[in-house]
C-alpha cells in the first residue's frame, strides 16, 4: 500500500513538485485530505494554507473521496453545438454515475464527448449515453 | 496484408481500438498510426494506401476482400490534397512513437542542421520564417526567442504551452499524439537557439494519450537530444493555466494565477529565470523552418501572417477535422467548401473563431481572410485556429451566457474586472433572457465588456466580451423578449 510518505520520497529533488505529489496522492486515494495536505506542507516546508490553496484552485482535486463512478461529459461551444445539452437530462435523471461536467476533451469535431478514466468516447446519442452510464 | 489504423484518441473514442482488434483477429498485420485528420471517417482504415471509413466490425472481411466501399486513395482526397501539411506532414503516415519512422520522414533534420549553424543563425532562420505564436497571442517567435537568448542567466528554459483548453481545438493534441518527436526536435532546437538545456511541457489532465505518447516519446529520444531534457507535467483542469504566467505558476507548484506583465517571462519567467514559453504548433514548426530554410516557410501565407496554420474545423460541421493550410484562405471556403456546412444539414447561423474567448461570426462575414491583422479589424481572433460551426437553432443568448459562466468558472480570481464581472455578466444576462429592462442591461453588458476588456490581467476576462459582444451585435434578435424567439423557433 503507498503511503504519501512514499509519494513525497518519490518526487524528492524535483523541481515545483506540488502539483505531481498532489496528482500522485489523489491517484492513490481518490482525493486530497485535510491530513495528507498538513504532511505534504510538512514536507515541503509550504504552510497548510497554501497547500490548501493548491488543491482548492484546480478543479482535478477533490478533497473528499466520490464513491461513485465519475463521467466527465463535456459541454463546451463545440459539444454544445453538436447537441450535448439534450443529453443532459439523460445524465441527470440518474444517480448512480457522477455525471460531471468538463470543459474540451479534444474530440470537438465528434462530439458529444466523455471520458471515463482515461477512456475517451465520442459520437454520443441519449442511447450510447445511457450504455455508457450502466456499463461504467 | 497491412492495415493502418490511428491510434489517435478521437479514433479511438470513434472505435478504432475494437476495429483494429476484429482485423487482428482475421489475420491482418495491424500497424496503428497517427490520423489523417479526416474525423468524420474515423475509424479511418488504410489498406495499401486506399481508405475506407468509417469503418465497423462488420466491414472488416468486406473490407480485406477488397469488396467494401472506399473513400479511393487517402491522399487524393480533396480534404487531404487542398491541404498544405507542413507540420502534419507525417499525419497518418508514421507510427507516432517509431524512431526508424521518423528518421525515415526527415527527422531530426532541424535540429542537426541548428546544431552545424549555432544558436544565432537559428534565431535568424525563426526570424526570417515570420512565424508567429500559434496559441493565440501571435508574437513573433524569433524576437521571443532572442529576447530570452540574449539574458544572461545561470538557468534558462523552455516551456511548451500544452494546455490546450479551448473547445474546438485539437491540433496541439494531434501533434502530441501523432508526432510527438517533431514536438520535441522543435524544443530541443529552441533551447539549443537560447541556451536553455531543460524543458517542460505542460500538458492537460483532459489529455491522458498524449501525455502517455510524449512520455513514450522523450524516453526514446533522450540520448539524441542531450544535454536537452524534456519533462512532462500534468496540469489538473484550470483552463486559465494555458494563460503562460498562469502556466509557470503551475508549473511552480501553486495556484494558477496571472501574473502581471513586465516582467516577460523571457526574462522572468520559470522559477525567476529566461524562458521560452512557445505553443505546441509554434514549437512543431520550427524542425521544418530549420530543414527547410526560413525563406520557405514564408513562401506561405499572406500580409504579416506567414506560413501554414492547422485549422481545426469542428462542432456542427459535415467535414471536421484537422485543415493545414497557408494563411488567407476565407472563413467561408473552411466552413462552406471544405467542411461542408453544418453535419445536421440545417443552415449555418454562425461560427465562433477561436475558442470560449473567440468572436462568433455571421455568414454575412464569411469572405474574412484568415489572417492575423484581418481578424482584429473586425473585431476578432484567430486565437488557436479552432472553428465551432453552429446550426439554426442555436439560441445565441445562452452562447452569450455561457460564455460569462465559463469566464466565472474558470476566473483564477485575481483581477476584479474578470472575477466579478463574469458573475455579473452572467446575472445581467439571465435579466434579459428573462424580458427585464432589455435595452437598460444590454447597455450595462456593454459597459461592463469594456471595463472587462480594458481591466482585467489577462485574456480570460479580457477576450470573454468577444463572444459576448459579437453575439449580441450580430444576433440582436435572439436579445429580445424570449417569447418572441421561442415563436420564431417553432
Amino acid at each position: 500500500m503507498t503511503t504519501i510518505a512514499d509519494i513525497l520520497t518519490e518526487h524528492e529533488g524535483r523541481e515545483g513538485p506540488l502539483l505531481p505529489i498532489l496528482h500522485d496522492v489523489q491517484k492513490a486515494f481518490g482525493h486530497v485530505s485535510e491530513d495528507a495536505m498538513r504532511e505534504i506542507a510538512g514536507s515541503l516546508n509550504l504552510t497548510r494554507a497554501e497547500v490548501y490553496g493548491v488543491v482548492s484552485f484546480y478543479h482535478d482535486f477533490r478533497k473528499e473521496a466520490e464513491t461513485r463512478p465519475i463521467i466527465k461529459l463535456c459541454r463546451a461551444e463545440a459539444c454544445k453545438a453538436r447537441g450535448v445539452e439534450a443529453l443532459v437530462p439523460v445524465a441527470e435523471g440518474q444517480s448512480r454515475v457522477k455525471v460531471e461536467a468538463v470543459y474540451c476533451l479534444g474530440l470537438c469535431s465528434v462530439g458529444p464527448a466523455a471520458m471515463v478514466g482515461d477512456q475517451v468516447h465520442a459520437r454520443l446519442d441519449s442511447q450510447r449515453l445511457t450504455e455508457l452510464m450502466a456499463s461504467t | 496484408m497491412k492495415v493502418r489504423i490511428s491510434d489517435d484518441a478521437l479514433a479511438i473514442a470513434c472505435g478504432a481500438d475494437a476495429v483494429a482488434a476484429a482485423f487482428e483477429k482475421a489475420g491482418a498485420d495491424i500497424e496503428r498510426v497517427s490520423s489523417w485528420g479526416m474525423h468524420w471517417l474515423e475509424p479511418l482504415v488504410d489498406v495499401g494506401g486506399i481508405g475506407y471509413g468509417p469503418a465497423s466490425i462488420d466491414q472488416v472481411a468486406a473490407i480485406m476482400a477488397g469488396a467494401a466501399p472506399s473513400i479511393g486513395r487517402i491522399e487524393d482526397h480533396p480534404f487531404i490534397a487542398k491541404q498544405s501539411r507542413l507540420t502534419f506532414a507525417r499525419a497518418g503516415k508514421t507510427r507516432p512513437t517509431s524512431l526508424d519512422d521518423y528518421y525515415a520522414t526527415e527527422g531530426w533534420l532541424g535540429l542537426a542542421k541548428a546544431r552545424e549553424i549555432g544558436p544565432e543563425a537559428t534565431i535568424e532562420a525563426v526570424l526570417a520564417s515570420g512565424l508567429r505564436g500559434r496559441g493565440g497571442a501571435g508574437f513573433p517567435a524569433g524576437i521571443k526567442w532572442k529576447t530570452v537568448a540574449g539574458a544572461s542567466a545561470d538557468q534558462k528554459y523552455i516551456v511548451c504551452n500544452a494546455d490546450e483548453g479551448d473547445s474546438a481545438t485539437f491540433a496541439d493534441r494531434m501533434v502530441m499524439e501523432g508526432d510527438p518527436f517533431m514536438l520535441i526536435e522543435g524544443m530541443a532546437i529552441a533551447g539549443l537557439a537560447v541556451g536553455a538545456n531543460k524543458g517542460f511541457v505542460y500538458i492537460r489532465s483532459e489529455y491522458p494519450h498524449a501525455i502517455a505518447k510524449m512520455e513514450a516519446a522523450i524516453k526514446a529520444c533522450a540520448h539524441l537530444i542531450a544535454p536537452f531534457e524534456v519533462e512532462v507535467r500534468v496540469g489538473a483542469g484550470s483552463y486559465v493555466c494555458g494563460e503562460e504566467t498562469s502556466l509557470l505558476n503551475s508549473l511552480e507548484g501553486k495556484r494558477g494565477e496571472v501574473r502581471a506583465k513586465p516582467p516577460l517571462p523571457a526574462l522572468e519567467g520559470l522559477f525567476g529565470k529566461p524562458t521560452v514559453v512557445n505553443n505546441v504548433l509554434t514549437l512543431a514548426a520550427v524542425p521544418w523552418i530549420l530543414t527547410h530554410g526560413g525563406e520557405a516557410y514564408a513562401a506561405f501565407g499572406m500580409g504579416r501572417s506567414k506560413g501554414t496554420m492547422p485549422v481545426q474545423l469542428a462542432g456542427n460541421i459535415k467535414h471536421g477535422g484537422l485543415f493545414e493550410v497557408a494563411f488567407g484562405i476565407t472563413l467561408g471556403e473552411l466552413v462552406n467548401d471544405i467542411g461542408g456546412g453544418t453535419d445536421t444539414g440545417r443552415p449555418v447561423r454562425c461560427v465562433q473563431v477561436g475558442g470560449p474567448l473567440g468572436a462568433y461570426i455571421p455568414p454575412s462575414q464569411f469572405d474574412l481572410p484568415f489572417d492575423y491583422e484581418a481578424f482584429a479589424a473586425a473585431d476578432a481572433l484567430i486565437g488557436h485556429a479552432g472553428i465551432t460551426v453552429f446550426d439554426d437553432t442555436v439560441d445565441m443568448a445562452q452562447m452569450a451566457r455561457f460564455a460569462m459562466e465559463f469566464c466565472a468558472v474558470e476566473s483564477c480570481g485575481k483581477c476584479t474586472p474578470c472575477r466579478l464581472g463574469s458573475t455579473r455578466g452572467i446575472e445581467t444576462i439571465d435579466q434579459i433572457i428573462a424580458g427585464k429592462d432589455v435595452e437598460k442591461n444590454l447597455e450595462l453588458i456593454a459597459d461592463l465588456s469594456e471595463t472587462m476588456k480594458f481591466g482585467s490581467l489577462c485574456a480570460l476576462g479580457g477576450f470573454t466580451p468577444y463572444p459576448v459582444m459579437s453575439a449580441i451585435t450580430h444576433f440582436p434578435e435572439d436579445f429580445v423578449a424570449r417569447d418572441f424567439v421561442l415563436r420564431k423557433n417553432t
